[in-house]
Protein backbone atom coordinates (compact mmCIF):
# COMPACT_ATOMS: atom_id res chain seq x y z
CA UNK A 1 0.00 0.00 0.00
CA UNK A 2 1.73 3.45 -1.08
CA UNK A 3 0.27 6.15 1.31
CA UNK A 4 -0.72 9.50 0.24
CA UNK A 5 -0.53 12.18 2.65
CA UNK A 6 -2.71 14.75 2.19
CA UNK A 7 -1.07 17.92 3.69
CA UNK A 8 -3.76 20.57 3.12
CA UNK A 9 -5.26 22.71 5.81
CA UNK A 10 -8.09 20.47 6.69
CA UNK A 11 -9.21 16.69 5.26
CA UNK A 12 -11.06 16.47 2.27
CA UNK A 13 -10.37 20.11 1.16
CA UNK A 14 -10.64 21.28 -2.46
CA UNK A 15 -6.77 21.30 -2.25
CA UNK A 16 -6.97 16.98 -2.20
CA UNK A 17 -8.52 17.35 -5.70
CA UNK A 18 -5.63 19.62 -6.90
CA UNK A 19 -2.41 17.92 -5.07
CA UNK A 20 -3.29 14.85 -4.17
CA UNK A 21 -5.70 12.92 -6.70
CA UNK A 22 -3.26 13.53 -9.64
CA UNK A 23 -0.44 11.93 -7.89
CA UNK A 24 -3.07 8.87 -6.86
CA UNK A 25 -3.69 8.69 -10.71
CA UNK A 26 0.20 8.76 -11.19
CA UNK A 27 0.55 5.92 -8.69
CA UNK A 28 -2.56 3.64 -10.14
CA UNK A 29 -1.08 3.97 -13.59
CA UNK A 30 2.21 2.21 -12.22
CA UNK A 31 -0.03 -0.72 -10.89
CA UNK A 32 0.09 -0.06 -7.12
CA UNK A 33 -2.95 0.05 -4.74
CA UNK A 34 -3.19 3.68 -2.26
CA UNK A 35 -4.79 5.35 0.25
CA UNK A 36 -5.28 9.07 0.96
CA UNK A 37 -5.05 10.18 4.61
CA UNK A 38 -4.62 13.28 5.68
CA UNK A 39 -0.99 14.35 7.91
CA UNK A 40 -3.26 14.85 11.09
CA UNK A 41 -4.70 11.16 10.86
CA UNK A 42 -0.99 9.75 10.72
CA UNK A 43 -1.60 7.08 13.44
CA UNK A 44 -4.81 6.08 12.38
CA UNK A 45 -2.34 3.90 9.53
CA UNK A 46 -1.23 0.18 10.40
CA UNK A 47 1.72 0.87 9.43
CA UNK A 48 2.67 -2.91 8.35
CA UNK A 49 0.76 -2.48 5.38
CA UNK A 50 2.65 0.80 4.43
CA UNK A 51 5.42 0.22 1.31
CA UNK A 52 5.77 3.81 0.70
CA UNK A 53 4.68 7.40 1.77
CA UNK A 54 4.37 10.35 -0.69
CA UNK A 55 3.67 13.65 0.89
CA UNK A 56 2.29 15.71 -1.42
CA UNK A 57 1.35 19.59 -2.15
CA UNK A 58 -0.44 21.93 -0.79
CA UNK A 59 -2.36 25.37 -2.54
CA UNK A 60 0.10 28.28 -2.88
CA UNK A 61 -1.67 29.55 -0.07
CA UNK A 62 -1.81 26.85 2.32
CA UNK A 63 1.06 26.83 4.77
CA UNK A 64 -0.79 25.45 8.12
CA UNK A 65 1.23 22.32 7.87
CA UNK A 66 4.52 23.95 8.56
CA UNK A 67 3.53 25.05 11.71
CA UNK A 68 2.52 21.92 12.82
CA UNK A 69 6.23 20.12 12.21
CA UNK A 70 5.11 17.99 15.62
CA UNK A 71 3.19 15.62 13.02
CA UNK A 72 5.96 15.35 10.81
CA UNK A 73 8.53 13.87 13.53
CA UNK A 74 7.84 10.04 12.21
CA UNK A 75 9.79 10.45 9.29
CA UNK A 76 12.86 10.21 10.49
CA UNK A 77 11.94 7.42 12.81
CA UNK A 78 10.42 4.79 10.24
CA UNK A 79 12.81 3.27 7.13
CA UNK A 80 10.06 3.36 4.88
CA UNK A 81 10.24 5.15 1.64
CA UNK A 82 9.07 8.80 1.48
CA UNK A 83 8.97 11.26 -0.91
CA UNK A 84 8.12 14.54 -0.25
CA UNK A 85 6.21 17.00 -3.17
CA UNK A 86 6.50 20.84 -2.51
CA UNK A 87 4.73 21.09 0.75
CA UNK A 88 5.95 17.72 1.14
CA UNK A 89 9.45 18.72 0.30
CA UNK A 90 8.75 21.51 3.28
CA UNK A 91 7.37 18.98 6.07
CA UNK A 92 10.50 16.84 5.34
CA UNK A 93 13.20 19.53 6.10
CA UNK A 94 11.56 20.40 9.02
CA UNK A 95 10.95 17.14 10.29
CA UNK A 96 14.68 16.32 9.98
CA UNK A 97 15.68 19.55 11.88
CA UNK A 98 16.33 22.13 8.65
CA UNK A 99 14.47 24.96 7.82
CA UNK A 100 12.01 26.84 5.10
CA UNK A 101 12.16 30.42 4.05
CA UNK A 102 10.00 32.41 1.98
CA UNK A 103 11.11 32.23 -1.84
CA UNK A 104 7.68 31.66 -4.36
CA UNK A 105 8.04 30.68 -7.88
CA UNK A 106 5.11 30.05 -9.93
CA UNK A 107 4.83 28.81 -13.10
CA UNK A 108 7.81 26.58 -15.64
CA UNK A 109 11.29 26.72 -14.76
CA UNK A 110 14.63 24.97 -15.72
CA UNK A 111 15.72 22.02 -13.61
CA UNK A 112 19.09 21.29 -13.33
CA UNK A 113 20.63 17.99 -12.02
CA UNK A 114 24.07 18.17 -10.25
CA UNK A 115 24.84 14.77 -9.16
CA UNK A 116 25.56 12.11 -11.53
CA UNK A 117 24.61 8.53 -11.05
CA UNK A 118 21.28 8.98 -9.15
CA UNK A 119 18.73 6.33 -10.02
CA UNK A 120 15.62 9.04 -10.28
CA UNK A 121 17.06 12.43 -11.56
CA UNK A 122 18.99 10.86 -14.55
CA UNK A 123 18.48 13.47 -16.91
CA UNK A 124 21.01 16.15 -16.86
CA UNK A 125 18.44 19.36 -17.54
CA UNK A 126 14.27 19.45 -17.67
CA UNK A 127 11.15 22.00 -17.30
CA UNK A 128 8.65 21.45 -14.11
CA UNK A 129 6.08 23.49 -13.03
CA UNK A 130 6.58 25.63 -9.75
CA UNK A 131 3.66 26.46 -7.46
CA UNK A 132 5.83 27.25 -3.67
CA UNK A 133 5.71 30.20 -1.25
CA UNK A 134 8.80 28.38 0.90
CA UNK A 135 11.63 26.32 0.11
CA UNK A 136 13.78 24.42 1.60
CA UNK A 137 17.34 24.78 3.15
CA UNK A 138 18.96 21.16 3.89
CA UNK A 139 21.47 20.05 6.12
CA UNK A 140 24.95 18.22 5.51
CA UNK A 141 21.91 14.79 5.95
CA UNK A 142 20.85 15.75 2.88
CA UNK A 143 22.53 15.36 -1.24
CA UNK A 144 21.27 18.09 -3.09
CA UNK A 145 20.27 16.46 -6.41
CA UNK A 146 19.49 19.42 -7.98
CA UNK A 147 18.42 23.12 -8.50
CA UNK A 148 16.81 25.84 -10.44
CA UNK A 149 18.09 29.78 -10.37
CA UNK A 150 15.67 30.08 -7.37
CA UNK A 151 16.11 27.39 -5.15
CA UNK A 152 16.70 23.32 -4.32
CA UNK A 153 14.14 21.55 -6.40
CA UNK A 154 15.41 18.02 -5.77
CA UNK A 155 17.18 16.13 -2.33
CA UNK A 156 18.01 13.08 -1.23
CA UNK A 157 18.56 11.85 2.20
CA UNK A 158 21.98 10.57 2.77
CA UNK A 159 21.19 7.51 4.70
CA UNK A 160 17.74 6.75 4.47
CA UNK A 161 14.92 5.81 1.43
CA UNK A 162 13.53 9.53 1.50
CA UNK A 163 13.74 11.92 -1.65
CA UNK A 164 12.17 15.62 -2.16
CA UNK A 165 11.11 17.59 -5.10
CA UNK A 166 10.24 21.12 -4.92
CA UNK A 167 8.44 21.19 -8.51
CA UNK A 168 4.90 19.44 -9.20
CA UNK A 169 6.02 16.45 -11.20
CA UNK A 170 2.27 15.73 -12.13
CA UNK A 171 2.62 18.52 -14.54
CA UNK A 172 5.03 17.22 -17.20
CA UNK A 173 7.12 15.10 -14.99
CA UNK A 174 5.58 11.87 -13.99
CA UNK A 175 8.52 9.97 -13.90
CA UNK A 176 9.89 11.33 -10.46
CA UNK A 177 6.87 9.70 -9.18
CA UNK A 178 7.28 6.50 -11.12
CA UNK A 179 11.33 6.03 -10.98
CA UNK A 180 10.96 6.19 -7.07
CA UNK A 181 8.33 3.73 -6.78
CA UNK A 182 9.95 1.36 -9.12
CA UNK A 183 12.93 2.21 -7.26
CA UNK A 184 12.16 1.70 -3.65
CA UNK A 185 8.67 -0.40 -3.68
CA UNK A 186 9.32 -3.85 -5.27
CA UNK A 187 6.53 -6.13 -3.49
CA UNK A 188 3.85 -3.50 -3.62
CA UNK A 189 1.87 -4.01 -7.16
CA UNK A 190 -1.28 -5.15 -7.81
CA UNK A 191 -2.10 -8.88 -9.27
CA UNK B 1 -11.85 31.82 5.94
CA UNK B 2 -14.09 31.35 9.24
CA UNK B 3 -12.78 28.49 11.22
CA UNK B 4 -14.43 27.18 14.00
CA UNK B 5 -13.75 24.80 16.54
CA UNK B 6 -13.30 22.10 14.30
CA UNK B 7 -12.95 20.60 10.32
CA UNK B 8 -16.64 20.39 9.60
CA UNK B 9 -16.94 24.48 11.08
CA UNK B 10 -14.28 25.77 8.02
CA UNK B 11 -15.98 27.81 4.91
CA UNK B 12 -14.02 29.43 2.77
CA UNK B 13 -16.34 31.78 0.14
CA UNK B 14 -15.01 30.98 -3.30
CA UNK B 15 -15.46 32.98 -6.96
CA UNK B 16 -15.60 30.98 -9.77
CA UNK B 17 -14.23 32.13 -13.10
CA UNK B 18 -16.82 30.88 -15.14
CA UNK B 19 -17.60 30.49 -19.15
CA UNK B 20 -20.27 28.31 -19.26
CA UNK B 21 -18.53 25.16 -20.48
CA UNK B 22 -18.01 21.99 -18.90
CA UNK B 23 -15.30 22.64 -17.19
CA UNK B 24 -16.22 25.86 -14.75
CA UNK B 25 -19.29 24.43 -14.16
CA UNK B 26 -17.91 21.01 -12.93
CA UNK B 27 -15.17 23.10 -11.14
CA UNK B 28 -18.14 24.91 -9.88
CA UNK B 29 -19.99 21.58 -8.80
CA UNK B 30 -17.01 20.78 -7.08
CA UNK B 31 -16.40 23.83 -4.88
CA UNK B 32 -19.57 23.51 -3.86
CA UNK B 33 -19.05 20.23 -2.33
CA UNK B 34 -16.50 21.50 -0.32
CA UNK B 35 -16.66 25.01 0.14
CA UNK B 36 -19.34 27.90 -0.17
CA UNK B 37 -19.20 29.42 -3.98
CA UNK B 38 -20.65 33.30 -3.18
CA UNK B 39 -20.10 34.20 -6.94
CA UNK B 40 -19.63 33.37 -10.25
CA UNK B 41 -17.36 35.89 -12.81
CA UNK B 42 -17.42 35.64 -16.16
CA UNK B 43 -15.11 37.41 -18.43
CA UNK B 44 -16.77 38.74 -22.15
CA UNK B 45 -14.10 39.07 -24.20
CA UNK B 46 -14.51 40.56 -27.63
CA UNK B 47 -11.82 38.54 -29.29
CA UNK B 48 -12.94 35.06 -30.55
CA UNK B 49 -9.51 33.74 -30.37
CA UNK B 50 -8.46 34.81 -26.84
CA UNK B 51 -5.50 33.48 -24.85
CA UNK B 52 -7.57 32.63 -21.97
CA UNK B 53 -11.41 32.99 -22.25
CA UNK B 54 -13.56 30.89 -23.88
CA UNK B 55 -16.14 33.09 -26.33
CA UNK B 56 -18.54 30.99 -27.69
CA UNK B 57 -22.56 31.65 -26.25
CA UNK B 58 -20.75 33.57 -23.15
CA UNK B 59 -23.37 35.38 -23.36
CA UNK B 60 -25.40 33.28 -21.25
CA UNK B 61 -23.72 32.82 -18.92
CA UNK B 62 -26.28 35.25 -16.49
CA UNK B 63 -29.23 32.90 -17.96
CA UNK B 64 -26.87 29.91 -16.36
CA UNK B 65 -26.10 31.86 -12.82
CA UNK B 66 -29.87 32.42 -13.14
CA UNK B 67 -29.96 28.54 -13.15
CA UNK B 68 -27.76 27.67 -10.75
CA UNK B 69 -29.19 30.52 -7.92
CA UNK B 70 -26.05 31.87 -8.02
CA UNK B 71 -25.07 36.17 -8.19
CA UNK B 72 -22.68 36.71 -11.02
CA UNK B 73 -20.03 39.16 -11.61
CA UNK B 74 -19.79 39.88 -16.02
CA UNK B 75 -16.58 41.87 -16.79
CA UNK B 76 -15.89 42.94 -20.53
CA UNK B 77 -12.25 42.59 -22.03
CA UNK B 78 -11.24 43.45 -25.57
CA UNK B 79 -9.45 40.18 -25.37
CA UNK B 80 -5.91 41.49 -26.10
CA UNK B 81 -3.07 39.05 -24.76
CA UNK B 82 -1.85 39.75 -21.30
CA UNK B 83 -3.87 43.30 -21.48
CA UNK B 84 -6.73 40.92 -21.01
CA UNK B 85 -4.83 39.71 -17.65
CA UNK B 86 -5.45 43.30 -16.05
CA UNK B 87 -9.18 42.82 -16.68
CA UNK B 88 -9.09 39.96 -15.31
CA UNK B 89 -7.38 41.02 -12.26
CA UNK B 90 -9.61 43.74 -12.43
CA UNK B 91 -13.19 41.57 -12.42
CA UNK B 92 -11.72 39.66 -9.30
CA UNK B 93 -10.76 42.41 -7.10
CA UNK B 94 -14.22 43.42 -8.14
CA UNK B 95 -15.51 40.30 -6.92
CA UNK B 96 -13.49 40.79 -3.93
CA UNK B 97 -15.16 43.95 -2.52
CA UNK B 98 -18.78 42.50 -3.67
CA UNK B 99 -18.99 39.44 -2.62
CA UNK B 100 -16.42 38.94 0.08
CA UNK B 101 -14.60 36.19 -1.98
CA UNK B 102 -11.64 34.50 -0.20
CA UNK B 103 -10.66 32.78 -3.23
CA UNK B 104 -10.70 31.89 -6.82
CA UNK B 105 -11.99 28.32 -8.30
CA UNK B 106 -10.86 27.66 -12.05
CA UNK B 107 -11.78 24.66 -14.61
CA UNK B 108 -8.12 24.62 -15.39
CA UNK B 109 -7.15 20.87 -16.65
CA UNK B 110 -4.15 20.50 -18.36
CA UNK B 111 -3.43 24.29 -19.48
CA UNK B 112 0.16 25.51 -17.57
CA UNK B 113 -0.20 28.91 -19.20
CA UNK B 114 -3.82 29.61 -17.99
CA UNK B 115 -3.19 28.52 -14.61
CA UNK B 116 0.69 30.00 -14.27
CA UNK B 117 -1.49 33.28 -15.09
CA UNK B 118 -4.51 33.11 -12.60
CA UNK B 119 -1.97 31.87 -9.93
CA UNK B 120 -0.17 35.31 -10.12
CA UNK B 121 -3.26 37.01 -10.06
CA UNK B 122 -4.40 35.32 -6.56
CA UNK B 123 -0.84 35.75 -5.33
CA UNK B 124 -0.80 38.73 -6.04
CA UNK B 125 -4.62 40.02 -4.14
CA UNK B 126 -3.93 37.80 -1.46
CA UNK B 127 -6.42 35.01 -2.53
CA UNK B 128 -7.06 31.36 -2.60
CA UNK B 129 -6.64 29.71 -6.06
CA UNK B 130 -8.16 26.02 -6.43
CA UNK B 131 -8.07 24.02 -9.69
CA UNK B 132 -10.40 21.32 -8.60
CA UNK B 133 -9.76 19.40 -12.57
CA UNK B 134 -6.12 19.67 -12.41
CA UNK B 135 -4.75 16.95 -14.45
CA UNK B 136 -8.37 14.96 -13.92
CA UNK B 137 -8.11 11.85 -15.62
CA UNK B 138 -9.66 12.87 -18.97
CA UNK B 139 -12.01 9.46 -19.67
CA UNK B 140 -13.11 9.32 -15.92
CA UNK B 141 -14.24 13.02 -15.85
CA UNK B 142 -16.40 12.77 -19.19
CA UNK B 143 -17.92 9.75 -18.07
CA UNK B 144 -18.52 11.40 -14.82
CA UNK B 145 -20.52 14.06 -16.87
CA UNK B 146 -22.18 11.91 -18.17
CA UNK B 147 -23.45 9.36 -15.57
CA UNK B 148 -24.17 12.44 -13.06
CA UNK B 149 -26.51 14.17 -15.35
CA UNK B 150 -24.43 17.16 -16.50
CA UNK B 151 -26.16 18.57 -20.20
CA UNK B 152 -23.31 19.28 -21.89
CA UNK B 153 -23.59 20.20 -25.26
CA UNK B 154 -20.84 21.04 -28.11
CA UNK B 155 -21.02 24.89 -29.16
CA UNK B 156 -17.77 25.01 -31.03
CA UNK B 157 -15.32 22.65 -32.95
CA UNK B 158 -12.02 23.72 -34.49
CA UNK B 159 -10.17 20.79 -35.43
CA UNK B 160 -10.18 17.71 -38.02
CA UNK B 161 -12.45 15.44 -37.97
CA UNK B 162 -15.04 16.96 -35.75
CA UNK B 163 -18.24 17.80 -38.57
CA UNK B 164 -20.86 20.11 -38.51
CA UNK B 165 -22.99 17.20 -36.92
CA UNK B 166 -21.20 17.55 -33.84
CA UNK B 167 -22.87 21.51 -33.50
CA UNK B 168 -25.25 21.55 -30.71
CA UNK B 169 -24.86 17.82 -30.25
CA UNK B 170 -25.31 16.44 -26.76
CA UNK B 171 -22.01 14.45 -24.88
CA UNK B 172 -23.83 11.25 -24.21
CA UNK B 173 -22.68 7.84 -24.20
CA UNK B 174 -22.65 7.81 -28.03
CA UNK B 175 -20.74 10.54 -28.44
CA UNK B 176 -17.80 9.95 -25.98
CA UNK B 177 -17.55 6.38 -27.61
CA UNK B 178 -17.11 8.43 -30.77
CA UNK B 179 -14.56 11.07 -28.95
CA UNK B 180 -12.72 7.90 -27.57
CA UNK B 181 -12.29 6.53 -31.18
CA UNK B 182 -11.27 9.90 -32.21
CA UNK B 183 -8.85 10.14 -29.14
CA UNK B 184 -6.92 6.66 -30.47
CA UNK B 185 -7.27 8.06 -34.64
CA UNK B 186 -6.43 11.55 -34.28
CA UNK B 187 -4.63 12.58 -31.06
CA UNK B 188 -7.34 14.68 -29.82
CA UNK B 189 -7.90 15.10 -26.05
CA UNK B 190 -11.05 14.00 -25.02
CA UNK B 191 -11.74 16.64 -22.75
CA UNK B 192 -11.39 19.47 -25.80
CA UNK B 193 -8.46 21.01 -23.70
CA UNK B 194 -5.98 21.10 -26.85
CA UNK B 195 -9.04 23.58 -28.35
CA UNK B 196 -10.48 20.97 -30.56
CA UNK B 197 -14.04 21.96 -29.17
CA UNK B 198 -15.80 24.03 -26.58
CA UNK B 199 -19.04 23.22 -24.71
CA UNK B 200 -22.11 24.55 -23.23
CA UNK B 201 -23.66 23.38 -20.08
CA UNK B 202 -27.69 23.70 -19.96
CA UNK B 203 -28.20 21.55 -16.96
CA UNK B 204 -26.63 19.67 -14.12
CA UNK B 205 -27.61 17.89 -10.96
CA UNK B 206 -27.09 20.94 -9.04
CA UNK B 207 -29.13 23.46 -11.02
CA UNK B 208 -31.75 24.72 -9.57
CA UNK B 209 -33.44 25.12 -13.05
CA UNK B 210 -32.47 24.29 -16.62
CA UNK B 211 -31.73 26.17 -19.78
CA UNK B 212 -34.10 25.92 -22.66
CA UNK B 213 -33.00 26.41 -25.98
CA UNK B 214 -35.23 28.49 -28.21
CA UNK B 215 -33.32 29.46 -31.44
CA UNK B 216 -29.83 28.87 -31.98
CA UNK B 217 -28.06 28.72 -35.61
CA UNK B 218 -24.62 26.73 -36.36
CA UNK B 219 -21.76 28.25 -38.69
CA UNK B 220 -19.54 25.71 -40.12
CA UNK B 221 -16.40 25.36 -42.59
CA UNK B 222 -12.98 23.24 -42.57
CA UNK B 223 -13.79 21.31 -39.23
CA UNK B 224 -14.24 25.31 -37.45
CA UNK B 225 -17.66 25.61 -36.49
CA UNK B 226 -20.00 27.43 -33.64
CA UNK B 227 -23.42 26.44 -32.45
CA UNK B 228 -24.35 29.97 -31.38
CA UNK B 229 -27.42 30.09 -28.63
CA UNK B 230 -29.69 32.96 -29.79
CA UNK B 231 -32.53 32.87 -28.01
CA UNK B 232 -33.08 30.86 -24.70
CA UNK B 233 -34.95 30.84 -20.90
CA UNK B 234 -34.53 29.38 -18.00
CA UNK B 235 -37.05 26.48 -17.28
CA UNK B 236 -38.70 24.59 -14.00
CA UNK B 237 -36.90 21.14 -14.41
Amino acid sequence: MIVLLDLCYRPGSLGEDEFVRPIADIVKNCGYQYTICHYTEWDSLDMSQVRAVILCGTPLKDNLFAEKPDFFTWIPEHSVPVLGICAGMQALVLAYGGRIIENPEIGMTVVRALVPGDPIFCENEWTAYELHRFCGVFGSDFVVLAQSDACVQAVRHQTDPVYAVMFHPEVRNTWVVERFLNTFVRDGKEQ
Amino acid sequence: MCQGSGWDDVTMKLGVLFSGGKDSVYATYRAMQKEEVSCLISIVSKNDESYMFHTPNIHLTALQAEAMDIPILEYTTQGIEEAELVDLKQAISLAVEQYGIEGIVTGAVLSVYQATRIQKICDALGLWCYNPLWHIDQDWYMQCLIDEGFEVLVSGVFSAPFDETWLGKRIDAEALRLLRVYAKKYGITLTGEGGELETLVTDAPFFVKKIVVLKSESVYANYNGRYIVLDAEVAEK
